[in-house]
C-alpha cells in the first residue's frame, strides 16, 4: 500500500509541476513521467522512496521549515515549488516522439511571447509628449522660413505690410447720405433740381430716360450707320490732308499756292461778272485785310523768326530770301488793291511802249547766238569795253523790268526769262565744245580769270533779280515819267551803285585781273579769240548756275584767297590746301619761338630720373675707419675692407612707370590719404576689388540719370509715420491662417489640466 | 537746301508755376564729372557729421506717477494711447500727442505687475501684488460712476505678469505656474508648469499665436504650446532671463533680455546655440521690445541707460540717457515704429525718437531724396575710418563708460586665460568654445 502511495505521491507531484506551466487542458499521460530527467535532488527522491519500498526502513516525512499555503494531504512538501521549472526541461522529452508536434509548436509560441513591461513613470511621459509637441511646433514653424529669409534679403520692405483696401461704395450710396446744409450747397441743389439733373439717384436724367426709351432700334441701326460713315469719311480727309501736309517739295507747295491763287482769281472774275455786288464784298474784305496788315507788325520782320532769320542772314542766302520774301508779302497786302491795279496796268503799258525797242533788240541778239556786251568787247578795245560795259549791261535789266511789269502778279517770271538767257548760252557752249578741245592748254591763265568773271557777273545778275523785285515797286510807285525822261544811263548808274556797295573792291579788283589777263591773251596770241570762247567759259559754269546762287558763300571764299595771292604768281596752280599748310608751319614756328626757352621735356626726364634714383634702395656700408688699420685725417679705409663691409641693398620691384614714359608714379605711401583709406577688408567682402567696386560706383545725381538715382537709394525699410504696423500674419503672404480658434481647440483638448491643478481644484 | 532746326518741346523746359525749379538739363559724361568718389566721400562725411549734429532723440518726459513705473502697454488701435502701471497700483492712461495723463485708476495694491491690452482695444488687463487680475475698460466711466474693473479675479498666488493673445479672448498669466485663461470663465482653462521657481513674464508669440514663452529666476525659459497643453522645451542660460520678446515678422525668432548684461536672440527651433548674442549693456537688462518692422529692438538695462541693436548686430546702434533718469524698468516701441517709450524709477515715462536724427513731419519730396541719399552714402561709406569713428562716438555717463572700460578690460583677462589655457595643454584636450555657445548651460527636453 504505502508503495502505490508513495508512487501516487510522486505522480501528485509531477502533475502539479506540469500544471503550474501547461494550460489545464492538456492531455497528461504516464509515459511523460518516465525518464524523468530532473535534478540531483529529485533523482535522490527518487532513490529513497523506492528504497523504502522494502518496508525496513520507514519512509521519512519532509520536514516543513516555512509556512506554507499549499500543504499536501500526501505529506509532500513544497520545498521545490520555488523552483522554477523551465519549459525547455519538458520539452527535452517530448523530441522523441513525432506525434506531439502540435503541442510542441504551441509551447514554442509560448516561449517567443514577452511579458508587458512596466508602465513609465510620469516625467518620462512627459517628457515624450513634450518632445512630439516640440517636433509638431516646429515643422509648423519651418513654413516661415521662407518668408523670413526673403524679408531678410529683401532690397525695400514696406510696412505696413497688408494695405488696407479702400471699400468701394457706389456714389448713390454715398450721396443718399448727403444733405445740403451750407447755403452755396442748398443753391446748387435748387439749381440741379430745377433742371432736373439728378442729384441723390445721378444714373440717367429725366431727358435722358425719355430719349432712351423714345428711340426705336431701326433708328438707331440707321443713325449708327450714318455716324459711321461720316466718321470714317472724316478719318479719310484728315488722313489726306495729313499725307499732303507732310510732302515737303516746295514746288508742289508753289504750285498748289498758285493754283490756289488762280482759282480765286477765276472766282473771283466771274463773281464780278455775275454779282457785282459780292465781288465788292470781296473787295471789301482785302481791303479790311490790308489795313489789318498795316496795323499788324506780322510781315515787318520784327518777329521773333524773323530776328532769328536776321542772325542766320549773314551766313545763309536762303534765310536772307525768306525775310525779303516776307517783307514782300507786306507789301503786297499793304497794297491798295482796285485803284492802285487799275493805274499799274496803264502805267506797264506805257513802259511796256517805250521799252519795246530794247527788249526786241536783246530778242534779236540772243537769236543771233551772241552775246550783246560780248560782242561789244570783242568789236571794241578792252578799254573801250570798259567804258561801254555799264550802259551795255543796261539793258537786259531796263528789258526784264518791262517783261515784269507786264505780269505784276507773277514775279517768278523773271527768272524763268533768265533761265532762258542760261539755256540759251550753254547750247552755245555745245556748238562751241569742239573750239575748245582744240584750244591750247597755255591759255589756262585766261580760263580761270575768265571764270572769275563769270562768276561774278553771275552775282551781279542775282543781286540784280533781287533788286529789281523792290525797284520794281519803286518804279511803280513813282512816276513812270521820271524814268523815262531820265536818260539811259542815268536808271543804270543807279543800279550799278548799290551793286558796288554790296560787293566791294572784289569785283573791281576781279574786272581789272580780267582785263590784264584779257590783253595779255590779245597779245600773245596771233588771232584773236572770238567772243565765242568767252561765252563758252562762261558757259562752263552755267550748268550749275542756280546751284551757284546758293554756293556764292563758299565762292565768295574761294575768291578772297585767291585775290589775296599775289597776282605776279603763277595762276595756273594755285591751291587752297598749299596755303594751309604754310599757315600752320608758320603758326609752329611761331609757338617755338614763343617758348624757345623752356626745355619742358628735358625737365621731365630729368624729374623722372631723380625720382627712380630716390626710391631705388641704398646700400649699406658698414666699414669703421681706423678699424684694423691705421686712421686719422685724410685716411680711408681700403676698398678691400669697404667692400667687405658693404651691404648691398636686394633689388625692390620693378617700378611701376618703367614702361611708361611720360608718367612719374609715386608709389610711397601717402600719410595724409592713408588716414581716410579703410585698411582692413570689411567683412561680408571677401576680396578687395569686390569693396573697391561698391565704392567706386557713384550713387549721386550728379553722375546718374534721375531714375537710376531713386533706385539705388530706395531706402531698406519704409514706414509711414501714423500707420499701425501689425505683426505679419498668414495670410499676408498667402498662407492659410489655421480655421480653428486656439480657444477651440484647448477646449476639445482632454487632458487640458494638469494633475496638479486637478489636486489644487480639489483642495479648493 | 533745308535747315533742319534743333527743336525742343517746351514741356520739358517751362515751369508750370513761378515757384517750381528751373529744369537743368544735365550731361552725364563722366568726363564732365570727375571725382566721384571723393566727392561723395565728402558729402558721406557731411552727412555723418550733420547725422550727429542733428541727434536730438529726447521728446519728451510725462510725469505723474507717484512711484517708479513698473509695466507699459500700447494700445493695439491707438497710436497716441499709452498705459502704465506703477510700483503704487497705481495706472495711468497718457495721450502722447498732448502729452498728458488723461485718466488714473488706482488699481492694486502694491505693485502693479503687469499690464496687457485686450487685441481690440476695448478693454485691458492688469495683475498685481495683491493676486488679482482684473479688467477695466478703455474708456473712462461716466460722471457720477466710480472707477471699477469689469472683472476681478482672485488667485491663491501672486501674478507676476500677463500677456494677451494676439486674436482670441484668451489671455495668460505668470507665476508659480502659467495659466491661461478663457475672459469668461473665473478658472484658468489649462495650466502648465516645468520647474518649481516663480515665473516672472510670459509673452504670447505674435504670428504662431499658440505658442508662449516664459522665463522663471530658476534661469531658464520655457516655450509652451497652449493647444497641446504642454510646454516644449526648456534652455537654462547663465543667468536669469528677465523678460523675453518675439520677433513681430519672424515667427520664430525671440530675444531675452539676460541678468548677465547681455541679451540672447535665439530660434526656438534650435535652442542650443543663440543666433545672436547681444552685448553693450554694462548692468542687468531689464527689459526689451521689438520694433514692429522687426528689424531691431530696444532694450531697457539697470545701467540707466536704453540701447537699441539691430536683430542681426551684437553691438547696439544707440544708446539713449539723460542725468535725471534713472534705472529703466520697462521699454516699448511704438506701433508706428518712430518713437520708443520707457519707464523708469524716478517714475518719469520718457519718449524718445527711434531715429535720432530723423526729422520729425512732413518732408518735401526734395528733402527726402536727400535724406535717402545721405543714408545711402552712410551706408556706404561706413568702413572708413574718420566716417566709422563719427558715427560711432556716442556721449556716455561717466559711470557707464568706466564700467564699459573695467568690462573690456575683465574680458580681455578672461580671453587671454582662456588662450593661454588652450596653448599650454594637450591639444584637444580643451575645448574652444564659440562666445554664442558659452551662455547656454543646457537644453532641456
Amino acid at each position: 500500500m504505502s508503495r502505490i502511495r508513495a508512487a501516487k505521491s510522486l505522480l501528485a507531484l509531477r502533475e502539479q509541476e506540469e500544471l503550474e506551466d501547461l494550460p489545464n487542458d492538456y492531455p497528461s499521460s504516464t509515459s511523460e513521467d518516465e525518464g524523468d530527467g530532473g535534478g540531483e535532488r529529485k533523482h535522490q527522491k527518487l532513490l529513497e522512496a523506492i528504497s523504502s519500498l522494502d518496508g525496513k526502513n520507514r519512509r521519512k516525512l519532509a520536514e516543513r521549515s516555512e509556512a506554507s499555503l499549499k500543504v499536501s494531504e500526501f505529506t509532500v512538501s513544497s520545498e521545490g515549488s520555488g523552483e522554477r521549472l523551465a519549459l525547455s526541461d519538458l520539452l527535452e522529452p517530448v523530441k522523441t516522439s513525432s506525434s506531439l508536434a502540435t503541442v510542441k509548436k504551441q509551447l514554442n509560441r509560448v516561449k517567443s511571447k514577452k511579458t508587458v513591461e512596466l508602465p513609465l513613470n510620469k516625467e518620462e511621459v512627459e517628457r515624450i509628449h513634450r518632445e512630439v509637441a516640440f517636433n509638431k511646433t516646429s515643422q509648423t514653424l519651418s513654413k516661415w522660413d521662407p518668408i523670413v529669409q526673403k524679408n531678410r534679403q529683401a532690397e525695400q520692405l514696406v510696412f505696413p505690410l497688408m494695405k488696407e483696401q479702400s471699400a468701394f461704395a457706389p456714389i448713390e450710396h454715398v450721396l443718399n447720405g448727403w444733405k445740403a446744409r451750407t447755403p452755396l450747397e442748398q443753391e446748387i441743389f435748387n439749381l440741379l433740381s430745377k433742371n432736373k439733373q439728378p442729384v441723390t439717384d445721378p444714373l440717367l436724367t429725366p431727358v435722358e430716360k425719355a430719349s432712351l426709351k423714345a428711340m426705336s432700334l431701326e433708328e438707331a441701326k440707321m443713325r449708327r450707320a450714318e455716324l459711321q460713315r461720316a466718321r470714317a469719311l472724316q478719318s479719310y480727309y484728315e488722313a489726306r490732308a495729313r499725307r499732303e501736309k507732310k510732302i515737303k517739295s516746295k514746288k508742289y507747295h508753289r504750285v498748289l499756292k498758285k493754283g490756289k491763287a488762280k482759282k480765286a482769281l477765276k472766282e473771283f472774275e466771274t463773281l464780278r461778272k455775275t454779282d457785282p455786288a459780292a465781288a465788292l464784298e470781296e473787295l471789301e474784305k482785302l481791303e479790311k485785310a490790308r489795313m489789318m496788315e498795316r496795323m499788324s507788325l506780322k510781315h515787318q520782320n520784327s518777329g521773333k523768326w524773323a530776328k532769328s532769320k536776321a542772325i542766320m542772314a549773314k551766313y545763309d542766302l536762303e534765310a536772307r530770301q525768306a525775310m525779303q520774301d516776307q517783307l514782300a508779302r507786306n507789301k503786297e497786302l499793304t497794297q491798295k488793291v482796285q485803284m492802285a491795279s487799275e493805274s499799274e496796268e496803264e502805267e506797264g503799258g506805257e513802259e511796256e511802249g517805250d521799252l519795246v525797242p530794247d527788249a526786241v533788240n536783246e530778242a534779236h541778239m540772243t537769236a543771233d547766238g551772241l552775246n550783246p556786251w560780248m560782242v561789244g568787247n570783242h568789236s571794241s578795245d578792252a578799254k573801250e569795253a570798259e567804258i561801254q560795259k555799264d550802259p551795255e549791261q543796261l539793258p537786259e535789266p531796263m528789258a526784264n523790268e518791262a517783261s515784269e511789269s507786264e505780269e505784276e502778279e507773277i514775279p517768278v517770271a523773271e527768272e524763268e526769262i533768265l533761265l532762258k538767257e542760261f539755256e540759251e548760252r550753254r547750247s552755245l557752249r555745245k556748238k562751241s565744245g569742239l573750239n575748245q578741245d582744240a584750244k591750247p592748254v597755255g591759255r589756262q591763265e585766261t580760263k580761270d580769270s575768265s571764270t572769275q568773271e563769270v562768276l561774278s557777273e553771275l552775282r551781279a545778275l542775282s543781286q540784280k533779280l533781287n533788286k529789281d523785285n523792290r525797284q520794281r515797286r519803286k518804279q511803280d510807285v513813282g512816276s513812270v515819267r521820271t524814268v523815262l525822261s531820265v536818260p539811259r544811263e542815268g536808271p543804270a548808274a543807279e543800279e550799278e551803285e548799290p551793286q558796288l556797295l554790296q560787293r566791294p573792291e572784289r569785283a573791281q579788283t576781279l574786272e581789272e585781273l580780267e582785263e590784264l589777263s584779257k590783253e595779255g591773251c590779245f597779245q600773245n596770241e596771233e588771232f584773236p579769240r572770238p567772243a565765242s570762247e568767252g561765252q563758252q567759259l562762261e558757259s562752263n559754269n552755267q550748268p550749275s548756275a542756280p546751284k551757284k546762287k546758293m554756293k556764292e558763300q563758299m565762292i565768295d571764299l574761294q575768291n578772297i584767297l585767291t585775290t589775296k595771292s599775289p597776282s605776279v604768281k603763277s595762276l595756273a596752280v594755285p591751291t587752297i590746301e598749299e596755303l594751309e599748310d604754310e599757315q600752320e608751319r608758320e603758326q609752329k614756328q611761331m609757338i617755338k619761338e614763343a617758348f624757345a626757352g623752356d626745355d619742358v621735356i628735358r625737365d621731365f626726364l630729368k624729374e623722372k630720373r631723380e625720382a627712380v634714383e630716390a626710391s631705388k634702395p641704398k646700400d649699406v656700408d658698414l666699414t669703421l675707419p681706423g678699424w684694423g688699420e691705421w686712421g686719422g685725417v685724410g685716411l680711408k679705409p681700403s676698398a678691400k675692407k669697404r667692400r667687405r663691409f658693404l651691404i648691398k641693398a636686394p633689388e625692390g620691384p620693378p617700378r611701376k612707370d618703367k614702361n611708361l614714359p611720360n608718367v612719374i608714379i609715386n608709389e610711397k605711401r601717402n600719410i595724409h590719404a592713408a588716414a581716410h583709406q579703410v585698411r582692413v577688408l570689411p567683412y561680408p567682402f571677401t576680396h578687395h576689388q569686390q569693396f573697391e567696386r561698391t565704392i567706386q560706383t557713384p550713387i549721386g545725381s550728379t553722375w546718374n540719370t534721375q531714375r537710376a538715382f531713386q533706385k539705388l537709394t530706395t531706402p531698406k525699410v519704409v514706414t509711414k509715420p501714423g500707420h499701425i504696423i501689425k505683426p505679419i500674419k498668414a495670410e499676408d503672404v498667402g498662407y492659410r491662417s489655421s480655421s480653428r480658434s486656439d480657444l477651440s481647440v484647448i477646449q476639445r483638448n482632454p487632458k487640458q489640466l494638469s494633475i496638479r491643478h486637478k489636486k489644487q481644484l480639489k483642495k479648493d | 537746301m533745308k535747315v533742319k532746326m534743333l527743336s525742343r518741346n517746351p514741356d520739358n523746359y517751362v515751369r508750370e508755376t513761378k515757384l517750381d525749379l528751373q529744369r537743368v538739363p544735365r550731361n552725364y559724361d563722366p568726363t564732365l564729372h570727375p571725382f566721384e568718389v571723393p566727392r561723395e566721400y565728402v558729402r558721406a562725411l557731411n552727412a555723418t557729421k550733420l547725422e550727429r549734429v542733428f541727434a536730438k532723440p529726447f521728446l519728451a518726459s510725462l510725469d505723474g506717477h507717484r512711484d517708479g513705473v513698473n509695466c507699459l502697454a500700447k494700445h493695439p488701435k491707438s497710436l497716441g494711447t499709452v498705459l502704465s502701471g506703477a510700483c503704487d497700483g497705481e495706472v495711468r492712461i497718457w495721450n502722447l500727442t498732448k502729452r498728458n495723463c488723461i485718466r488714473t485708476i488706482q488699481a492694486h495694491e502694491g505693485f502693479v505687475r503687469g499690464i496687457c491690452t485686450r487685441f481690440c482695444g476695448s478693454s485691458f488687463f492688469t495683475v498685481g501684488d495683491d493676486k488679482t487680475v482684473k479688467q477695466w475698460k478703455m474708456e473712462g466711466p461716466g460722471i457720477g460712476e466710480e472707477e471699477e474693473p469689469l472683472h476681478t479675479i482672485l488667485g491663491k498666488t501672486v501674478y507676476t505678469g500677463i500677456d494677451h493673445h494676439w486674436k482670441e479672448g484668451i489671455f495668460a498669466t505668470c507665476g508659480q505656474q502659467v495659466d491661461i485663461w478663457d475672459e469668461q470663465k473665473t478658472s484658468p482653462i489649462c495650466s502648465m508648469t516645468w520647474g518649481y521657481d516663480s515665473i516672472s513674464s510670459v509673452k504670447f508669440n505674435p504670428i504662431e499665436t499658440f505658442l508662449l514663452g516664459s522665463c522663471a529666476s530658476d534661469r531658464n525659459i520655457v516655450l509652451y504650446d497652449m493647444r497641446q497643453a504642454t510646454p516644449l522645451k526648456k534652455v537654462i542660460l547663465d543667468m536669469r532671463t528677465n523678460t523675453i520678446c518675439w520677433n513681430p515678422m519672424e515667427a520664430f525668432i525671440f530675444t531675452a533680455a539676460n541678468e548677465d548684461y547681455n541679451l540672447y536672440t535665439f530660434d526656438m527651433r534650435a535652442l542650443d546655440t543663440p543666433v545672436m548674442v547681444h552685448m553693450d549693456h554694462v548692468s542687468a537688462v531689464l527689459d526689451v521690445d521689438y520694433s514692429p518692422t522687426g528689424k531691431e529692438f530696444v532694450s531697457a538695462s539697470f545701467d540707466k541707460s536704453i540701447r537699441i541693436f539691430p536683430v542681426d548686430k551684437s553691438r547696439s546702434r544707440e544708446v539713449y540717457h539723460t542725468k535725471r533718469m534713472q534705472h529703466v524698468i520697462c521699454v516699448k516701441w511704438t506701433s508706428d515704429s518712430k518713437y520708443i517709450m520707457c519707464g523708469s524709477d524716478e517714475m518719469n515715462i520718457r519718449l524718445w525718437k527711434a531715429n535720432a536724427s530723423e526729422k520729425l513731419g512732413v518732408l518735401t519730396s526734395r528733402e527726402k531724396a536727400a535724406k535717402d541719399y545721405n543714408e545711402k552714402l552712410k551706408e556706404k561709406f561706413r568702413y572708413h575710418p574718420h566716417i566709422k569713428r563719427i558715427a560711432r562716438h556716442r556721449h556716455l555717463p561717466k559711470p557707464i563708460y568706466s564700467q564699459i572700460q573695467e568690462q573690456r578690460v575683465m574680458k580681455e583677462a578672461r580671453r587671454r586665460k582662456e588662450v593661454n589655457r588652450l596653448k599650454h595643454s594637450k591639444p584637444g584636450s580643451v575645448p574652444m568654445v564659440s562666445e554664442k555657445k558659452k551662455h547656454v548651460v543646457a537644453v532641456v527636453k
